[in-house]
Formats: C-alpha cells, sequence, structure tokens
C-alpha cells in the first residue's frame, strides 16, 4: 500500500449528539492535490480540525503522517478559513507571516536573520512584497490570502490544509490562489487538503476528491465521484452535473433534498467576469 | 517653578510616587495593547469596579486597601475566565456581576462611616500618598506581571490577532487567555493608585489605542504605547506637585492629549503613504 498522508478508518465525528459524518474510511496519498466537497455545514471544516488535532473523533481513528494527530505539528502547515483583521491592528503582513514560524514559542522574540530570510523567502513565493509591509487589515482579501498561505508554508510543511481559501474572491483571484497553492504541491511533492464548495478553480490540480453530505461521503477521483450517479446517491434526491466549458455544475431538486445544494459561482461573480472583459482596453 | 520641582524629588514621597508611577506606566502601556487588541475594555472596567468593592469590604475589617483591590480584581479575573469565550454571555454576565458588587461596595461604604477619603482615593487614585511599604509591593508585582508578560508575549500576540491558526500551531489559546486576564487583574490593581478606580481606562485602553494610530509596527506600537504612558503618569505626577490639584487631573488630561496627538499626527493613516502606492502596483501586475 503507498504511503497515505492521511488515513481515516470507520471514523465518525458527532457534534451534539448528531453524527456529522459516520463510517469514513478513506485514505489519502502522499504528494497528492485532494479536494474535500460538499454544502456548508457538511462537516469539512470538522474534517481538517481532526487532521489538526484540534478536534477529536467519536469513534475510529486517523492517522497523520504516520501518526497519531497532535496540535501543534509543525508538519502541517495550515489556512483557516477566513476572518478579516481590524483596520486598525498595529500587525504588517511580514509579522503575521513571522507568526507562522515562531509565533508559537515562549518569550518576547529576538531578532533573528535566518528567521527574517525565511519569511521574506515565503513572502516572494507568494508575491506579496508590495504590500508586505502595509497593516494588514487594510489588505484585500485577495492579498490576505497570499500573506495567508504565506504564513503557512513559511515552516515548509508536508501537509498544507486550506479550508475555503477561495471563499468571497472574485474568479481571477480565486484562480491566483489555486495556481499558487497548486504550483507549490507540485513543486515541493507534498499533500494539499484543500476544502471548496466550488470545485472548478481547482479542478485541473485535483488528483482525488472526498465529497461529505450530510452524514454520508463518497471518494475517488473526480471523474468518478463528480457524477450525477454518485452525486445522486450522495444527496438521495435527483441531482445532475453539468459540464459546461470544462467547469462542471451541480444542480439538484432542492426542495426534495430539504437542503440547498450550491451551485457554484452565482450570478454575480458571472457578471463581475462580463464586466472586466467590457472594461480591457482593444 | 523648575527649581520647586527639584527641591520636591528630594522628598521620599516624591521619590516613591515617581518609582511606583514609573513601573505602573511601564506595565499599563504593554498591557493596554492587548486590552485593545482583544476588545476588552469592558473587562477592565467591571476588574476595576469589584476591585473597589474588595477594597472598601478590606478597609470594613481593617485590612489593607491594597491587599483587598487585588483580591477583587484577581477574583473577578478568574470568575471572566470561567465564563468561557463567548463575547456576548460574558458581557452579560460580567455586566450583571459588576452593578451587584458596585451595591456592595457602597453598603461597605455606608456602613464604615470615617471612609470618605479613603473612597476618594480608591475612586480617584492617591498617587503621591501612597505609603513606602505600598510602594515597595508596588515596584514588586509590577516587576512580575512584566516578567509574565514577557514569558507569553509572542503566543499571547499570536492567539490575540489569529486564534484560529495559533490554535492549530499549539498555542494553549484558552489557558494564555486566562493568564492575560490574571495580568490585567494585577495592571488593574496598580493602575488603580495612579488614577482610580473610575478612571481605569485612560491608562489602560489610551496608550494602546494611540499606539495604533502611530505605527503598524508591533514593536514601535508597544514602545510608543509604553511612552505615553510614560509621559501621562510622570507628566500627571510632576504636574500634581506643583500645581496640588490630584495627578489623575492630569494623567487623564496628558492621556487624552496623546491620543489626539496621534490622530492627528497619523491623520487618515496610510493613504499617502507606501499603501495607495502598494495597491497600485499589485493592481498593475495583476493587470498586466
Amino acid at each position: 500500500m503507498a504511503p497515505a498522508a492521511v488515513r481515516f478508518e470507520h471514523a465518525t465525528l458527532a457534534f451534539q449528539g448528531r453524527a456529522v459524518w459516520r463510517d469514513l474510511s478513506v485514505a489519502f496519498d502522499d504528494g497528492s492535490f485532494i479536494a474535500i466537497l460538499g454544502p456548508n455545514g457538511a462537516g469539512k471544516t470538522s474534517l481538517l480540525r481532526v487532521v489538526l488535532g484540534t478536534a477529536r473523533l467519536d469513534a475510529g481513528r486517523v492517522e497523520v503522517l504516520g501518526g497519531r494527530p497532535r496540535r501543534g505539528n509543525s508538519a502541517i502547515g495550515y489556512v483557516p478559513q477566513r476572518h478579516g483583521f481590524d483596520r486598525d491592528l498595529p500587525l504588517r503582513g511580514r509579522d503575521l507571516v513571522r507568526l507562522g514560524l515562531d509565533g508559537h514559542r515562549w518569550g518576547m522574540g529576538r531578532p533573528d536573520r535566518a528567521a527574517d530570510h525565511l519569511v521574506e523567502d515565503a513572502i516572494e513565493a507568494v508575491e506579496a512584497q508590495d504590500y508586505a509591509d502595509a497593516p494588514v487589515g487594510r489588505l484585500s482579501g485577495g492579498e490576505q490570502q497570499r500573506l495567508r498561505i504565506a504564513q503557512a508554508l513559511v515552516g515548509d510543511p508536508r501537509l498544507l490544509l486550506c479550508d475555503e481559501p477561495l471563499a468571497h474572491l472574485d474568479l481571477r483571484h480565486q484562480r491566483e490562489i489555486a495556481d499558487l497553492v497548486g504550483s507549490w504541491q507540485r513543486r515541493t511533492g507534498r499533500t494539499v487538503l484543500f476544502v471548496t464548495h466550488d470545485v472548478n478553480p481547482v479542478l485541473p490540480l485535483v488528483d482525488q476528491v472526498l465529497f461529505v453530505v450530510r452524514g454520508r461521503w463518497a471518494a475517488g477521483t473526480p471523474g468518478a465521484i463528480l457524477t450525477s450517479e454518485r452525486l445522486s446517491e450522495l444527496y438521495a434526491s435527483h441531482v445532475d452535473v453539468l459540464r459546461v466549458h470544462e467547469r462542471i455544475i451541480v444542480v439538484g431538486d432542492t426542495a426534495d433534498a430539504g437542503f440547498e445544494i450550491e451551485e457554484p459561482h452565482p450570478l454575480p461573480d458571472a457578471a463581475a467576469g462580463d464586466l472586466d472583459a467590457i472594461e480591457t482596453p482593444g | 517653578m523648575i527649581d520647586q520641582f527639584f527641591h520636591l524629588l528630594g522628598y521620599p514621597f516624591v521619590q516613591n510616587a515617581i518609582a511606583a508611577g514609573a513601573v505602573i506606566a511601564i506595565v499599563s502601556g504593554l498591557v493596554s495593547r492587548f486590552v485593545v487588541a482583544r476588545n476588552m475594555a469592558f473587562a477592565v472596567h467591571a476588574l476595576a469596579e469589584l476591585g473597589f468593592t474588595g477594597s472598601a469590604g478590606a478597609i470594613l475589617v481593617g485590612a489593607s486597601p491594597l491587599a483587598g483591590l487585588l483580591a477583587g480584581t484577581i477574583v473577578t479575573a478568574l470568575f471572566i475566565g470561567a465564563l468561557g469565550v463567548r463575547v456576548r454571555e460574558r458581557d452579560a454576565v460580567v455586566g450583571v456581576v459588576m452593578a451587584f458588587g458596585l451595591g456592595l461596595g457602597v453598603l461597605f461604604l455606608t456602613l464604615y462611616q470615617a471612609y470618605g477619603t479613603q473612597a476618594y482615593a480608591i475612586l480617584f487614585g492617591t498617587i503621591t500618598g501612597v505609603s513606602h511599604g505600598d510602594v515597595v509591593l508596588l515596584v514588586v508585582l509590577g516587576l512580575v506581571t512584566l516578567v509574565a508578560l514577557a514569558t507569553v508575549y509572542r503566543p499571547l500576540t499570536f492567539a490575540t490577532v489569529d486564534p484560529e491558526v495559533a490554535e492549530a500551531r499549539g498555542v494553549p489559546v484558552r489557558r494564555l487567555g486566562i493568564v492575560f486576564l490574571l495580568i490585567l487583574a494585577v495592571a488593574v490593581a496598580e493602575a488603580v493608585q495612579v488614577v482610580g478606580v473610575l478612571l481605569i481606562l485612560t491608562l489602560l485602553i489610551a496608550p494602546g489605542a494611540s499606539a495604533e494610530r502611530l505605527t503598524a509596527r508591533p514593536g514601535r506600537a508597544a514602545l510608543a504605547s509604553v511612552l505615553v504612558a510614560l509621559l501621562s503618569v510622570l507628566g500627571g505626577i510632576a504636574l500634581a506637585l506643583l500645581t496640588n490639584l490630584p495627578a489623575s487631573v492630569f494623567v487623564t488630561s496628558l492621556s487624552f492629549a496623546c491620543y489626539l496627538g496621534a490622530r492627528f499626527v497619523a491623520g487618515p493613516r496610510f493613504v499617502g503613504g507606501g499603501r495607495t502606492g502598494a495597491r497600485t502596483a499589485a493592481g498593475d501586475t495583476l493587470r498586466a
């Protein structure tokens, strides 16, 4: 068996007595790009928290990089779900990245040339040099996300966990952030777990998909999982998977399902794309 | 006037006030950065007012007011810490308990007839009136607080600005929150000596709030915050000695002036500086 970066065996996670997902058995290969998909509330963030060691399984087991999950594992980089920073917070992008390197250590922190270099390299890797010295609370969502990725990568992790890093970004920035993570993954051969409710921006990068819906799950290659048949089974409701312009759109009868099926790229995004096209001169 | 001031410096009570004031200012300046960043103005007020209750109770039973004050702030800190992290619930419970505690304070005040001046001292501060024994205690407590703060400084910063990643990186976010509350409890008890319970925010909010107007660098912000607190406290003590008015009057005025000055100097921050240029440059790169 190929070494797995993360392996779940009959894993069940409950929240307030209700199973978020149950009997999950899946192995994510070392060196692969894994997309974790599903509607809001499907327990995608909780799954990352289990890998991080900040949440515990209620049954079954999980193995992370060949061991038990433990908080503070420096082999794991983490890009959390986006929350803004206060506009007046005295913290530069550079400081945010630095916290990812040694913010967990006790003491005040002394001047450290080697650490400064690592931070600088990480900032350059995400092309954030132009705004790394500005207060982080005043940067755009895309700029903050780049610095978040630099913060996660500065410790040279073997496993990168990204929680909805594309949320609230327009199409162009979604693509840039996805490419950034994808090119790092290819260059280093490390493993990425990428939580997203829209697979399209990362579709060319994805090796394996885990789709979670209401406690049920399906895992495999995107081609095998993202089909009308598999997703209808998963949602227990009729779902159509449409392939339009190399994009995947999931459409379902939400009234029957009793919950909402996320449609990637609702109208405003598409409209924004059109406006960009109009504005481009020549 | 300068001569008069140097003459006053020869008196032990003035030296006491300056020594205690300097340590208190450094503690307040550093702590206020975290108070501002963690949105804890209300908690500071609760600590101070329940410290008042503790202090009034101590006077009533003949114990040291400073010990009572410390007991009050520390018990309150542990109580707030035990309430958990939900800010909304925390604020509601703290508000309810604070009101009750103040009520008790009023009761103690009424029961102890000769209480007037001491109540005034706790409410508005009397740094020029502290005894030598209390000064030693204040300096020692201040130094202990500084050592504690220095030890947790980096992870506390991490937990304050970026709790999710801090937790994932192994920072004990929740326990650090309680440690900070205890540091805050001692800092409040110290600052009460200078400005009193009612004016506490002048030392635990104003320096940090001024500093974040002036710089985006965390290290420089800490330094600026300490300088604002030192200027306010030592300047306030000096002016109080020269005018015979309470030090709190000048400390609050000076720290307010620093805040106004910081806002004025900073203007709408970073608009004319690198930020606009950076955004354009980044935009151009993306468009290219």
